[in-house]
């Protein structure tokens, strides 16, 4: 866990996404701790353009070498673009987690639910607990 | 309660490693210290050294070691002269496989039997089960394998970077041959052979617990003719599936025969007579109903993991025993045991993923085979 990094500006789930909001879009990916655990990431399932994924359900799944590992959404909303780029590259996931590794971006229907989500220092202490 | 983790004798150089650590087989051990395909690619393309210490040793000593060996496996050690080593299922009366294992002779009237970690316990209770009326002052069975650590140095360089630490000619040890003694820098080494798991050249080398840090960290610092790249469990997976070497487990276990999982070259059903045989033989005179097979899978949609359904038209068919997003070769890949009429290269059939059938193709094994032989004398 030597230098990872988790920005300030994102907020975090406890299943590992982070959610970074501009307006009413939120970009979701998964944090540097999570690919850390998975391990090189081989292959990324996402859901299609304009499906409805609701707060704390599933919406893909993700599988490095070693292990498959379900990918749950932050918040509830349309699912309004995906990055295609991963069918091509997962690695990136692993690579920059935060930047070119995101995998969808969703038009909150319910704001709100952003307050459930753990901001970047108490995600940091949700990790020393030992998650 | 969990049952306590054994822990190799380089456990601390794999945590100053960095190493990430899983239990496997009972043991804690390195499953990647760089990356499962970085340390991948390093095995096929240069060198990498794995720590097996967890492996099992079994020694057999006295007259009639040969013997006792020729009843529990189904190759023939018969064959073995000093300084050799085979490959053989081990079976029970039923002919499904006890552990599959590496059977080196050592002198004349000794021999090791290298098993699976996880079996250890489970094989030299069964070996001895199997011959407790014989053992005595003519046959001794010991399990060594708290006396026995082991690394293995594995890639197409492995012989270069070895040769310059050792006295001992190494362009003289041919595949699957083994030297008792030789010196690898300051360390006596108990066994060196070249084997190995990955589908490349290389050596696996058995020596003292006191002494695997220093062989660990000698070559290790090796850096020409290429780094010597630190390989964990992770990578010796998806090394060994790419060349189709069965993993027990998945593709062995007590419900399946060597004839099933294609390993028929390793029984000798005119050796004379074994556990296992007359199961084996009834086996290949009707035939076998299910067989091992290579898939290719044809759509995207995920990986195939061990358990996973294979179907034909609908039926469920078969199961995955391993699979994975092929290193070497970017191909999704898998090995699943099916009917017999559905195992020749070209049949379609389908792996479930997620609910989803997505479509594969039975593939010739092995999926990799390497292109250059071994740097030993051609056998």
């Amino acid at each position: 866990m030597a230098e990872m990094i988790f920005p300030a500006d994102l907020k975090y789930t406890r299943e590992h996404e982070w959610i970074r909001v501009e307006g009413n879009v939120g970009t979701v990916g998964i944090t540097a701790f999570a690919q850390d655990q998975l391990g090189d990431v081989v292959f990324v399932e996402l859901p299609p353009v304009g499906t409805e994924v609701k707060a704390g359900q599933q919406f893909g799944t993700v599988e490095s070498v070693k292990t498959v590992s379900d990918l749950f959404a932050p918040v509830s909303g349309k699912v309004i673009e995906v990055n295609t780029a991963l069918e091509k590259s997962p690695e990136l996931v692993n690579q920059d987690p935060y930047g070119q590794g995101w995998m969808i971006k969703i038009e909150l229907s319910n704001p709100a639910e952003l307050d459930a989500l753990l901001d970047a220092a108490a995600y940091q202490a949700f990790l020393k607990e030992g998650h | 309660m969990a049952e306590e983790l054994k822990r190799t004798p380089l456990y601390a150089a794999h945590q100053r490693l960095g190493a990430r650590m899983v239990p496997f087989g009972g043991w804690e051990m390195p499953v990647q210290y760089s990356g499962i395909l970085a340390e991948h690619h390093a095995v096929r393309t240069a060198v990498g050294l794995f720590d097996v210490s967890h492996m099992g040793e079994l020694e057999f000593r006295g007259p009639e070691a040969l013997a006792a060996l020729q009843r529990l496996v189904t190759n023939d050690v018969s064959r073995l002269e000093v300084g050799q080593a085979l490959y053989s299922p081990m079976c029970n009366d039923r002919g499904t496989v006890v552990d599959d294992v590496l059977v080196y002779r050592l002198g004349p009237d000794h021999y090791w039997m290298v098993v699976n970690a996880a079996n250890t316990e489970k094989d030299f209770a069964w070996v001895r089960a199997q011959l407790q009326d014989r053992l005595g002052p003519e046959l001794e069975v010991r399990n060594i394998s708290d006396q026995v650590a082991q690394v293995a140095l594995q890639g197409p360089l492995a012989q270069e970077v070895l040769q310059p630490l050792t006295d001992f000619p190494l362009a003289t040890l041919g595949s699957f041959r083994a030297v008792t003694g030789a010196r690898v820098g300051p360390v006596e080494t108990l066994v060196l052979s070249r084997t190995g798991y990955t589908g490349e050249d290389g050596f696996e080398i058995y020596c003292r617990p006191e002494d695997a840090e220093t062989l660990w960290n000698l070559l290790l610092g090796v850096r020409e003719p290429a780094p010597v790249v630190p390989c964990g469990l992770g990578a010796r997976d998806t090394l060994r599936f790419e060349a189709c070497l069965p993993l027990y487990g998945h593709e062995l276990d007590e419900t399946v025969t060597p004839l099933e999982a294609g390993l028929g070259a390793f029984v000798k059903l005119q050796k004379g007579d074994f556990i296992g045989r007359e199961a084996l033989a009834r086996q290949k005179e009707a035939g076998v109903t299910r067989k091992l097979v290579g898939l290719e899978l044809l759509d995207r949609g995920g990986i195939p993991r061990q358990g996973y359904e294979v179907v034909h038209q609908g039926e469920v068919v078969g199961r995955v025993t391993s699979g994975a997003q092929s290193p070497t070769l970017g191909k999704v890949l898998a090995l699943a045991y099916v009917p017999v009429a559905l195992s020749q290269p070209g049949t379609e059939l389908a792996v479930v993923i997620r609910a989803r059938p997505l479509r594969a193709v039975v593939v010739p094994r092995p999926f990799y085979r390497r292109q250059t032989p071994a740097k030993g004398p051609a056998v």
